[in-house]
């Protein structure tokens, strides 16, 4: 990993009064998973599709290696895109789907068809070079693609939800699959995905978007220990995100009114802020030994771990334990102080389930 | 049972305006009644294979597929153009190009007469400014151009039809592969759009080859197609037998061109596949 291949600086992009992308900021290093993260409709296929050419920026550049390569045509960019909804030629056959881009570039047949081979090998697909795309299943087809876009040995391999219409099972057994891939060939990937779970799973880096905004970019530990917002933090993973919270002075945070010593600074006086605690960051003890009281309300058990519910004076708090606890019982809650996440309070655009959720 | 009685209607639809012609066409084609009898002939078959009719077969095929390349070569692009999503007038061309369909097709065809005439629009106007006067109806160029202006929307439909369903996304898919705004549509678009084309053809080629109106009308009577001999046999010289085995004989080449029509769009599909 090292130089940046592709660099975006100041991007904007407006669908008539629509602001899609409102100032985005990014670079990609070579040979790196990158990942686009965050709710549908946040602008990562349009992110996606500006750097692919598809979709032209209305201010800033897009640069390649450096270069400003805004004016360079689609068909013209070292750069292959898997589409979301895989986009195969429904008249070609698998082999021929896959020798698209080689026959483009008159490759020799002899070269292409061993190609075609390697590369249907390399997706799992050997062998399936007769067979008519329209009888493939959706995690067939999506390898066609996704092979047909590998053969043409692209700088960057842009993926657009390449996994979104597949079943759970299969989505999992795809993830282990492209991390396979992305080792092999050494491409660079720019993904995309509303998926918190998959992003952090694949990525080397992940760019958390709201809004046609970069909210973080970091790896997938620091997003998720270390959210500088509370979006962020609602966005990965399960969280407790208590708004009502006032930093007292530095390292000390008053959460659902009890003060909780804390390891972050710099926030001033009585400052209204927000915290974020992980559910399996919230230690339950009995009622005696901790100034925050709560009462159990809701005991469910996930497989791994049990998810209790504890109401405390101001905010009702998730807990991940592995003991379960007994509803209507009073419990203590504490929280290490570096597990304690404050940040700046602001007013939360938490979107609606059904977005968050896309499929 | 229900299913079948809903079908009911279309039985008798199909008896009445399909089967019953098709069978009096058979039993005209085949029989005689010259001496009161009604006898079993091969007479009227053995007529049509006369040089004259012969001819004029051959002409009518070399006319409808003139008129159909040239609904083909100029419906594409204007299909085209009416598919891509830029075309911001999309709607009110659609509607001039299906607004002659809800005129009479006799009374848009006596109005070319009123244009192309020796005394007609066109030439007024080129005597007006000193041209003279050109030959624009008995001939050939008259027939094709009713042709054209007949049935280029059967062409123009279809291909349009097919080309704005056409995923935009297979289109990028090319451009992403490499291939320049030519190559995407000789290798996707195109292809792509071949059901389209097919029936194009298809319904601009057969009302085509058996027109009898447009060549009697555009050609004054002197450009004789299939269709005219066949309507004379019933109008004129009352010889039902040798109409109804010409009539034969155009469906049996109708149903020849759309096998080869079909089977070679097909190829040029690759394993797609229509029909
Ligand atoms: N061609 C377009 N015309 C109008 N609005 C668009 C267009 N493309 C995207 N948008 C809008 O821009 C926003 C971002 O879209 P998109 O980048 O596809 O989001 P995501 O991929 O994150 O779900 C959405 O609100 C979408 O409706
Ligand atoms: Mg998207």
């Amino acid at each position: 990993m090292g130089k940046k291949i592709i660099e975006l600086k100041n991007i904007y992009k407006r669908f008539g009064d629509f602001t899609a992308i409102d100032g985005i900021n990014l670079y990609i290093n070579e040979g790196e998973f990158l990942t686009l993260l965050g709710p549908s409709g946040c602008g990562k296929t349009t992110t996606l599709r500006i750097i692919g050419g598809f979709e032209q920026p209305d201010e800033g550049d897009v640069l390649f290696e450096g270069v400003r390569i805004n004016d360079v045509p689609a068909h013209k960019r070292p750069l292959n895109t898997v589409f979301q909804k895989y986009a195969l030629f429904p008249h070609l056959t698998v082999g021929e789907n896959v020798a698209f881009g080689p026959t483009i570039r008159k490759i020799s047949p002899d070269i292409i068809q061993k190609d075609v081979k390697k590369y249907l090998e390399i997706v799992n697909l050997e062998g399936y070079e007769d067979r008519d795309v329209s009888t493939l299943s959706g995690g067939q087809q999506q390898r066609v693609a996704i092979a047909r876009a590998l053969i043409n040995k692209p700088r960057v391999l842009l993926l657009d939800e390449p996994l979104g219409a597949l079943d759970l099972k299969l989505r999992k057994d795809m993830q282990d699959e492209l991390k396979t891939m992305h080792k092999d060939v050494g491409i660079t990937f720019v993904y995309v995905t509303h998926d918190q779970e998959e992003a952090l799973t694949l990525s080397d880096t992940v760019v958390v978007m709201n809004n046609g905004r970069i909210l973080q970019i970091g790896t997938p530990v620091d997003i998720y220990n270390e959210p500088n917002n509370a979006f962020v933090a609602y966005f990965i993973g399960e969280s407790n995100i208590i708004h009502n919270s006032i930093m007292v002075k530095d390292k000390l945070v008053n959460i659902d009114g009890v003060d909780f010593n804390c390891v972050d600074t710099g926030f001033g006086q009585n400052t209204p802020v927000d915290v974020v605690v992980r559910p399996e960051d919230v230690v339950l003890v009995p009622a005696d030994k901790a100034d925050l009281k709560g009462i159990v309300t809701l005991v469910t058990f996930k497989g791994v771990h049990y998810e209790i519910w504890v109401e405390g004076p101001t905010f009702e708090w998730k807990v991940h334990s592995t003991l379960p606890q007994t509803v209507g019982d009073e419990l203590g809650i504490t929280v290490d102080p570096y597990n304690i996440h404050v940040m700046k309070h602001e007013p939360l655009e938490i979107p609606s389930e059904e977005t968050a959720v896309e499929v | 049972m229900s299913k079948r009685r809903f079908a009911f209607p279309y039985l008798i639809w199909m008896t009445i305006f399909i089967v019953v012609p098709l069978f009096l066409i058979f039993f005209y084609a085949f029989t005689d009644n010259a001496s009161g009898k009604t006898l079993f002939t091969l007479e009227h078959v053995k007529a049509i294979f006369q040089p004259l009719y012969l001819k004029v077969i051959g002409r009518s095929f070399y006319m409808s597929l003139i008129a159909t390349l040239v609904c083909f070569v100029m419906g594409y692009p204007a299909a085209m153009i009416l598919a891509s999503k830029d075309f911001s007038q999309k709607n009110t061309m659609l509607i001039l190009i299906v607004l002659p369909m809800w005129m009479n097709f006799l009374l848009r065809t006596y109005s070319w007469l009123s244009l192309l005439e020796n005394e007609g629009l066109i030439n007024r106007f080129l005597v007006s400014i000193g041209l003279g006067q050109v030959q624009l109806m008995y001939n050939n160029f008259a027939v094709i151009l009713g042709m054209v202006y007949n049935f280029l929307p059967f062409m123009i439909l279809p291909i349009y039809s097919v080309l704005v369903k056409i995923d935009k996304s297979v289109v990028e898919a090319a451009k992403d592969l490499g291939a320049n705004g030519a190559r995407v549509f000789l290798r996707i678009i195109f292809p792509l759009s071949m059901p389209g084309v097919v029936s194009g053809i298809t319904m601009t080629f057969m009302p085509a080859l058996s027109t009898f109106v447009i060549s009697r009308l555009l050609s004054g009577g002197k450009i004789t197609l299939i269709g005219n001999i066949i309507e004379q046999q019933f109008t004129i010289t009352g010889d039902w037998g040798l109409g109804s085995a010409l009539s034969l004989l155009l469906m049996v080449l109708i149903f020849i061109s759309m096998i080869f029509i079909n089977k070679y769009g097909d190829e040029s599909v690759g394993a797609g596949g229509l029909l």
